[in-house]
């Protein structure tokens, strides 16, 4: 569908959250303990409005930490078993993503439907609205410019509010029939169309290298010195992944009391260095420098190649998050100038 | 409908046989007729089999696809599920999905002859090759197993060593490493690839498939070239950790290549373009 475009009023937004949380879920930005993430929330007051980025990702909605995949009753001779029920799974709002996170849907459901399709995933993207707000600052960690985004890029966005100028009214994207369905269920408060050229107030973030070269040099760089220097001082604590809006790897384990248990999916991460671990003591990838190189590799190489999609929104987390200033750009960029 | 794709089918054990010290193996059959009427698996595949409340873990299906009603897998008792396994017994119910991964081609090995060289407990992810062509022996010439462990009692599958040993349609030679012999072994001692060497078989319109630890797999690939096998006809499955089993969890692949769907069998030649992460 063409985008259809709209004025929101500023004392619009509180309305529309309103009428939303009466029968859906909202997960919106909440600060806690100096951290912003997507939480569960049904105040309007409580959500963040003045944030260049959230801590954690918003990708927990569709892909929460730890879930359940099936449960069992077991005794000696009998077994039960049951399929997580995927009817459970609540309507969900996400409001107030940043347009970086939005294209992180596109790359986990590539991988989360490589052949086969995982139910429990594809229902939970079934079942959420994505609210988009367009960026009107950014930092130095930002570089959605260099990985096919922008600051008012609409993909994997419903809605998509852009604020025009501080303290200023939303212009309202509407991007696809979903995000029709929430204008639907509060005609007055979208306004009038409105043609106002929104990029005169989104952030600048300027290019820093580009993609396609360093997917190009990546196929001859496996076996270079490079990795093992740029991660020296990687400790493996997996927070990259952790606060990545694609990293899609996972764990399943079983919890059980008495009878009862659960088989769960939960987040892992390749800088680990139980991750590939064999139980015979043979690991793969058993120093940090191979650790490392899988995960750049995976976004920027393997991806592209498997699944027609890059890993890396440029949003930045990674290198904000990692305890020892680990930069995933300043790497690219470098490997972007090196000479094969 | 889409299904849950980690929703394993419920198996009951319906023999356990004691291979090898810490090496056990389970014939299992569906629970439900509907789930055995509709699975159909190929040599080389294998599967998640689960302990519930313990975990899931990957090996391959060491039954042949021409034994219909069940399927047979065996285990080395090392971590936590395969410890749990070993504790379970004959009428209790495991996990089980798959099949997953791609297939040994044994349509396109037709008319020629096949040269199955194993150690330790990698005979079974050969085992289905094995029987799913003695199965449909006509379809091929010469047939010969080359096997060994490191010492008599580590031999798997016994009793089956036996039967081929006695059939005139397979040349069988096992061997044992220098010390693991007992007083009465009349077969080889020496390594793997020693014995290749000196049994020295022939690779005129021959494929040969290699199973084994790396250390026997790294010296043999070597034998064999001298004896002029091409790359592109020599075969071994790979293994790595996993837990999903379809290229969703994100740790079985080297570099670009998933051993869950592009493996577990590859050539020679294949394995040559792979990075060294296995």
């Amino acid at each position: 569908m063409s985008i259809d475009k709209r004025l929101i009023r500023k004392e619009s937004l509180e309305k529309l959250f309103d009428i939303l949380k009466q029968n859906k879920t909202i997960f919106a930005p909440v600060s806690k303990n100096g951290k912003i993430s997507f939480k569960i929330t049904d105040s309007f007051s409580s959500v963040e409005k003045e944030y260049i980025q959230t801590t954690q990702s918003s990708k927990e909605s569709a892909f929460p930490r730890t879930e359940k995949i099936l449960d069992f009753i077991k005794s000696k001779n009998s077994l039960d078993a049951k399929p997580f029920n995927v009817l459970e799974i609540p309507e969900v709002v996400l409001w107030g993503i940043r347009p970086c996170d939005a294209m992180g849907v596109g790359e986990l459901n590539s991988i989360f439907n490589w052949d086969s399709k995982d139910e429990i995933y594809n229902s939970r993207l079934a079942k959420t609205t994505v609210i988009g707000f367009s960026c009107a600052k950014s930092d130095e960690s930002c570089f959605c410019t260099s990985v096919g985004g922008n600051p008012g890029n609409t993909e994997g966005s419903d809605i998509l509010f852009t604020r025009l100028g501080d303290g200023g009214d939303y212009l309202a994207e509407i991007i696809t029939e979903k995000g029709a369905g929430i204008v639907a269920l509060a005609p007055d408060i979208f306004q009038k169309p409105d043609n106002q050229d929104k990029n005169k107030y989104l952030a600048e973030v300027p290019v820093k290298f580009d993609r396609e070269t360093i997917r190009k040099k990546l196929d001859r760089f496996f076996e270079s010195e490079d990795w093992v220097e740029r991660s020296l001082k990687c400790i493996g604590c997996g927070a990259c992944a952790y606060v990545c809006p694609t990293c899609a790897c996972f764990d399943i384990q079983d919890e059980s009391h008495g009878k009862y248990g659960s088989r769960v999916r939960c987040w892992d991460s390749c800088g680990l260095s139980q991750f590939t671990l064999h139980t015979s003591g043979h690991n793969p990838r058993e120093v940090q420098s191979q650790r490392w190189r899988q995960r750049i590799m995976h976004k920027f190489s393997y991806m592209p190649e498997r699944l027609s999609i890059y890993g890396c929104t440029g949003c930045g987390r990674c290198s904000r998050a990692c305890p020892v200033d680990m930069n995933i750009l300043e790497h690219l960029i470098s490997i972007q100038e090196v000479t094969l | 409908m889409m299904e849950n794709i980690y929703m394993p089918y419920l198996m009951r054990i319906e023999k356990v046989t004691y291979e090898a010290p810490g090496v056990k193996t389970f014939m299992l059959k569906f629970i439900n007729e509907d789930d055995q009427n509709n699975f159909n698996f190929k040599a080389g595949q294998f599967g998640e089999y689960s302990v519930y409340g313990v975990g899931e873990s990957t090996f391959c299906i060491a039954s042949s696809p021409t034994r219909k009603g069940y399927i047979e897998c065996t285990f080395r008792q090392t971590g936590k599920v395969t410890n749990a396994l070993a504790g379970c017994e004959e009428g209790n119910i495991v996990g089980f999905r798959g099949p997953y991964g791609n297939i040994f081609p044994l349509d396109e090995w037709k008319g020629k002859s096949l040269l199955f060289i194993a150690g330790g407990i990698a005979l079974p992810p050969m085992r289905c090759v094995i029987w799913n062509a003695l199965d449909l022996r006509e379809n091929f010439k010469d047939v010969t197993i080359i096997y060994g462990a490191r010492s008599v009692s580590d031999l798997v599958y016994k009793q089956e060593l036996q039967d081929w040993e006695k059939r005139r349609d397979v040349k069988l030679i096992t061997t044992v490493d220098p010390g693991g012999e007992s007083p009465d072994w009349k077969g080889e001692i020496g390594f793997v690839p020693t014995i290749v060497e000196k049994v020295a078989p022939s690779s005129e319109n021959t494929i040969a498939i290699v199973c084994g630890p790396p250390v026997m797999i790294k010296f043999t690939f070597p034998v064999l070239a001298k004896l002029g096998f091409k790359d592109e006809n020599i075969y071994t499955t790979l293994e790595n950790r996993m837990k999903c089993g379809f290229g969703k969890c994100g740790r079985c692949n080297v570099g670009k290549v998933y051993i869950c769907k592009d493996g577990p069998v590859f050539t020679l030649a294949q394995l040559k373009q792979l990075p060294d992460e296995y």
